[in-house]
């Protein structure tokens, strides 16, 4: 069993490379998702009843499909509409369109139960359209829905996993491709496990502390 | 697609459905078992079970996948992709269902629990009349929407070699060079599933509050 992670720490450098595409990616799709949420939310949260009903479309049709059927989509049944993307960039994408869906659905969950004064008082001030989303209802709900998010970023890291499946150099991938070379799979696989729960570890104390020095702030 | 395509396809589904619904069926009264240790403060016991949680809730399911179908071997324990799937299954919804009966043990009122042991009943089966009633209507919500989790993670097995919805529209995709189809028919059938639990979430729920004027 020694000798076992003994190869596996030989040959660490791949499994930290692995570990690094990992949280690139992780950061990157979260960072795009929760962007591309916020319009996504707005749109949940219009008055017009077909910008309503697309939004909501979009948001529940994610919401009911795994993720690597998305990544599938993206990778394999884009091409066919002429739209071809690396493996890298098409499990980004996929990544991002996937978790923005939840993320709007989280956001529009804030919102909603935002007080209606809050708003008025914006209002009053004379805050008006995007000024008003950005300056007053965003920061608050934001911050509420922030445990919510860290969550979801634990999700990503998690959903990344799968891109192993479309040939992705990411964690799981490369404990893969040493397992498969030395025939070392505990090892291997408990090494990526660990690493996947530092990850999430870390992910957790810093939405815990961000989350402390924003009510401090308040 | 041809005929025999959809049936493949159904063929997925029965397996996504029935792997699944076994695993929540070892998951469940696991995650339940576990949370019980966690309540009761098993002094090691305890400790064991809060890290086993933590790690596993961690833990994606193409990785546990791999590690349980490739390392049980490795140690001597032989295993076939139907099991293994099986396995990987319940130890992670294990994990989170753990939290959720947790979450509904920690509401609990324990001088309730007292209160049935005082009027001499073992905790066993205070804990069956008393406490277990009240606990798994509260949890309902939480257990159904990790079940549809669950089956939205469930593809991850397909590394082992299960065919599932997701992989038997790939291979469809990949004889007719028409992927778009295949997984479209996927997505309404993932549809149809997670729409399944919802809904006999929601007659429990109406048989319950018929039964006993609240759910």
């Amino acid at each position: 069993m020694m000798h076992e992670f003994a190869i596996v720490w030989a040959h660490k450098d791949r499994l930290l490379v692995g570990f690094g595409n990992t949280v690139v990616l992780s950061l990157l799709a979260t960072a795009a998702a929760l962007t591309l949420a916020s319009p996504i939310a707005i749109a949940l949260m219009s008055h017009r009843r077909p910008v309503r009903a697309l939004a909501r479309g979009l948001v529940d049709g994610m919401r009911c499909i795994p993720f690597l059927l998305l990544a599938y989509i993206v990778y394999y049944a884009l091409p066919t509409l002429a739209i071809r993307l690396d493996n890298w960039t098409a499990g980004l994408c996929a990544l991002v369109i996937y978790n923005a869906a939840y993320m709007a659905e989280i956001l529009r969950g804030a919102w909603a139960s935002l007080p209606r004064e809050h708003v008025e008082a914006g209002l009053a001030f004379g805050f008006s359209g995007l000024k008003l989303y950005r300056r007053i209802i965003l920061p608050p709900i934001v911050l509420a829905c922030m445990p919510v998010l860290g969550n979801q970023m634990i999700q990503i890291i998690k959903d990344s996993a799968f891109l192993t499946i479309i040939a992705v150099p990411e964690l799981t991938h490369e404990a893969s491709a040493i397992q498969s070379t030395y025939y070392v799979p505990f090892a291997a696989f408990i090494s990526a496990v660990l690493l996947y729960w530092v990850l999430c570890r870390l992910v957790e104390i810093s939405v815990g502390a961000v989350e402390r020095r924003a009510r401090a702030r308040r | 697609m041809r005929a025999y395509d959809y049936l493949s396809l159904l063929q997925g589904a029965a397996v996504t459905v029935s792997l699944s619904l076994i695993g929540i069926a070892i998951g469940v009264p696991l995650g339940l078992a576990l949370a019980l240790v966690r309540w009761a403060g098993v002094p090691v016991l305890g400790r064991l079970v809060a890290a086993y949680v933590s790690v596993l809730r961690a833990t994606p399911l193409v990785t546990l996948s791999l590690l349980v179908f490739f390392a049980l071997p490795n140690v001597g324990v032989p295993i076939d992709p139907v099991p293994a799937a099986i396995l990987t299954l319940a130890m992670n919804t294990a994990a989170f269902n753990c939290e959720i009966w947790r979450a509904a043990l920690n509401d609990f009122p324990r001088p309730q629990l007292d209160a049935a042991v005082a009027a001499g009943m073992t905790p066993w089966l205070g804990f069956r009349r008393i406490v277990f009633p009240q606990i798994w209507r509260f949890s309902l919500p939480g257990l159904v929407n990790e079940m549809t989790l669950l089956i939205k993670s469930s593809p991850a097995i397909a590394v082992v070699g299960i065919v599932d919805i997701t992989r038997a529209a790939v291979r469809i995709g990949a004889q007719t060079y028409e992927p778009l189809p295949p997984f479209l028919a996927a997505t309404a059938l993932y549809l149809l599933v997670v729409l399944g639990f919802v809904r006999a979430q929601r007659s429990i729920e109406l048989h319950l509050d018929r039964k006993f004027g609240f759910a």
